[in-house]
């Protein structure tokens, strides 16, 4: 099996040990990975913003990056929702469609087409778990309160598979962290109050670290925690999955 | 009103001024959201409730041309006398004549959200005419001079005492007083004067049947019935979308209609109105205002699905820590900023950016509308029609250029890490939205890129 690796613009620019541990625990778990080196970004910030018609030149780099894999494996669920709603080419459309049903987010590639059931993995501390909207509501990574259906997680039961990993119960589930893309400075005051109330949640039971499978909510808590001064660190869900044990 | 020239994000901000005030109401709207979650996880069959409402609304929206005439006829038939309206302005001036004709001045009117959207008590104030609204979140809204901020929870934004020195001011109350019993209690008092006195009432339409001609209205306060029964005249006043087919539907949407709103099993009175009594005039007002037009907008047809439960709003994580008034449109919140760009996309263009598209309110709509994803559609119509400011659209025409070429991509990334690294003042100033609550991200010795060609060569 060959899996193509897609890293998000900003984890390879600014959270580059996301994508390495992500690299790493596929290798550990016997996957050939790739990564094709003239990827860019999947699109989302224009399209999110309206100007999804100015996407074709991405739309066009994603395809001829991404071809030819078995499967395309991202640590963002949010960067993976919009590839399956959106990514598409006239000149190519039936590729585009193909590739877009290719992609996979990394905590659902692990618990459904590795199926893993057990991680070398150890980490001894109190863990938050952001459950990103478009991984959790987009991608169904996650139950949601909203819904009558049966309860479930995937990043969750994962986690669970972590030596001495003890998961803190939160008092919001699934609220959104207010990151939001290009809303976190276009609606400023709403954004960073999101972020102060959802890191308040976390700290409030206890977390150590805050984690999730989409390092932009982490990226937006992060500038918030630090703002504050705290200790609490956060780190994307591969991190602590390929922690030695 | 001074909000006309600001948009969410600034009257968001204004809000946000008050930090204890955006908690207090972000838990209170909360609550209902966690009541609602009670409710509605006590019935096995929600998510079916929710699929068969759905369903049925988009058979009225399909067919909604044959149902509007068949309850017309039916109305009709039961001694309704049924107007129709194109839009706002006839819908006020039909209302105006029905009061000019029975002369009366005065009118009480129970909620309604949809004489909200066409401001018909600004226009019946300019014709001499006064109305009290019975609704009591919404007669305190108006003692207040202001628009209901909530479909449902009008003065949702207002703390009791506030609403104390509103009452003390208006209903004569002592000084301090703000007991919600004790406030209740006189706003009764003031409303069953009123009921007494007013010839003409005005209430809403939850429910319109097309089968029997009849039409039921839902509070929780009974005063859209005190009105009605004890007036000569009763107008009610609907949008055309409030159709549903057949009598046996109305128990899907009564089930799911108040659980949603304030996680109530029913609401409490549900009152059936089908033909006037001895002696009484009823009027219905059927109205348009720009429903045909979104009817015919494939990607956002569905919004008129709504049946104004407000469960939308409660979850919405912007909406509570914006306030209702944040959307400077009546129906606020994710489903009114679906609906605003239909009538004036100028004016409501900022609406559906008002959001991080977490996608929860379309999780808790009871009949299933996608308001996320129309959301995302709707930005992508007001950008074309040439809404977008020329600052933004110059940044995504370049952000665009740059990431659809790898080495205009790798030389920017790089550029961005060296200037957080050795330039921080040039990001982590006050220019920079991003910098005032929160830390840049801290710069990495090498992209993720950079890393891989070094340890990953074949």
């Amino acid at each position: 099996m060959t899996v193509g690796l897609f890293i998000p613009c900003y984890v390879d620019q600014f959270y580059p040990g996301a994508a390495i541990a992500t690299l790493q625990l596929l290798e550990k778990l016997g996957v050939t990975v790739v990564y094709p080196p003239n990827q860019t970004c999947c699109g989302q910030p224009m399209a999110n913003s309206g100007f999804e018609h100015l996407t074709g030149g991405c739309n066009r780099l994603f395809i001829d990056n991404f071809s030819g894999f078995d499967y395309i494996v991202s640590p963002s669920g949010s960067c993976v929702l919009h590839i399956r709603e959106h990514l598409h080419d006239d000149k190519q459309p039936e590729l585009a469609k193909t590739i877009a049903h290719q992609v996979w987010e990394l905590t659902s590639f692990l618990t459904d087409v590795l199926k893993v059931e057990s991680l070398p993995a150890r980490f001894p501390h109190k863990v938050g778990v952001h459950q990103s909207c478009h991984g959790q509501r987009g991608l169904h990574l996650s139950s949601m309160t909203e819904l009558v259906a049966p309860n479930f997680s995937k990043p969750g039961s994962l986690l669970n598979m972590v030596k001495d990993l003890e998961l803190v119960e939160l008092d919001r589930k699934d609220e959104c962290c207010g990151f939001g893309g290009t809303f976190c400075v276009a609606e400023e005051a709403v954004s960073a109050k999101m972020g102060k109330d959802r890191v308040a949640d976390h700290l409030k039971h206890g977390a150590e670290y805050i984690t999730g499978a989409d390092m932009s909510c982490l990226m937006h808590m992060e500038g918030i925690l630090k703002r504050q001064g705290s200790k609490v660190k956060v780190l994307h869900i591969a991190e602590i999955l390929n922690s030695e044990g | 009103m001074t909000t006309e020239t600001k948009d969410h994000a600034e009257l968001a901000e204004i809000f946000n001024k008050d930090e204890d005030r955006v908690d207090w109401h972000d838990e209170t709207l909360w609550w209902i959201r966690a009541k609602r979650d009670k409710s509605v996880h006590q019935l096995p069959e929600w998510e079916a409730l929710r699929e068969a409402a759905s369903g049925i609304k988009h058979n009225v929206l399909s067919n909604l041309n044959a149902y509007l005439q068949e309850f017309e006829s039916a109305a009709k038939a039961n001694g309704i006398i049924v107007h129709w309206a194109a839009d706002a302005k006839e819908h006020n001036e039909i209302v105006h004549g029905l009061l000019a004709e029975n002369k009366v001045t005065q009118m009480v009117k129970s909620k309604s959200m949809l004489t909200e959207e066409c401001h018909l008590n600004d226009y019946l104030a300019t014709h001499g005419i006064e109305v009290i609204d019975s609704d009591l979140g919404e007669r305190i809204v108006q003692l207040a001079g202001e628009a209901p901020s909530h479909i449902v929870l009008p003065c949702i934004h207002k703390k009791k005492e506030e609403i104390g020195d509103l009452f003390h001011m208006y209903l004569g109350t002592p000084s301090n007083m703000s007991d919600p019993q004790f406030l209740t209690e006189t706003a009764r008092g003031s409303l069953r004067e009123t009921f007494l006195t007013r010839k003409v009432a005005l209430t809403g339409v939850n429910f319109a049947i097309a089968e029997t001609g009849e039409f039921v209205v839902c509070t929780n306060e009974g005063n859209a019935d005190m009105g009605a029964h004890l007036a000569d005249v009763h107008i009610a006043c609907m949008g055309i979308e409030k159709l549903i087919p057949k009598r046996e539907h109305l128990g899907v949407f009564l089930r799911l209609l108040t659980r949603s709103a304030t996680g109530q099993p029913i609401t409490t009175y549900s009152s059936h109105f089908k033909k006037p009594r001895a002696g009484q005039q009823m009027h219905l007002v059927l109205v348009d205002n720009g429903r045909s037009i979104q009817l015919g907008r494939e990607d956002f047809r569905n919004s008129l699905k709504c049946i104004r439960c407000g469960a939308c709003m409660n979850t919405c994580p912007v909406y509570r820590r914006s306030g209702g008034h944040s959307y400077h449109t009546a129906v606020a919140g994710p489903i009114g900023s679906i609906l605003a760009p239909n009538l004036d996309m100028r004016k409501y263009a900022d609406l559906p950016f008002a959001s991080t598209l977490c996608g929860s309110c379309s999780n808790v709509c009871p009949v299933k509308i996608d308001i996320h994803d129309q959301l995302y559609k709707w930005r992508q119509v007001l950008v074309k029609e040439g809404y977008a400011p020329t600052g933004k659209k110059i940044a995504m025409q370049v952000m665009a250029k740059t990431l659809a070429s790898p080495t205009l991509y790798h030389a920017a990334g790089k550029m961005g890490r060296l200037t957080i690294k050795y330039a921080p003042f040039a990001v982590s100033n006050k220019l920079n939205p991003w910098y005032k609550q929160r830390e840049m991200p801290s710069s990495p010795e090498q992209s993720f890129g950079e890393w891989y060609a070094k340890n990953r060569k074949k």
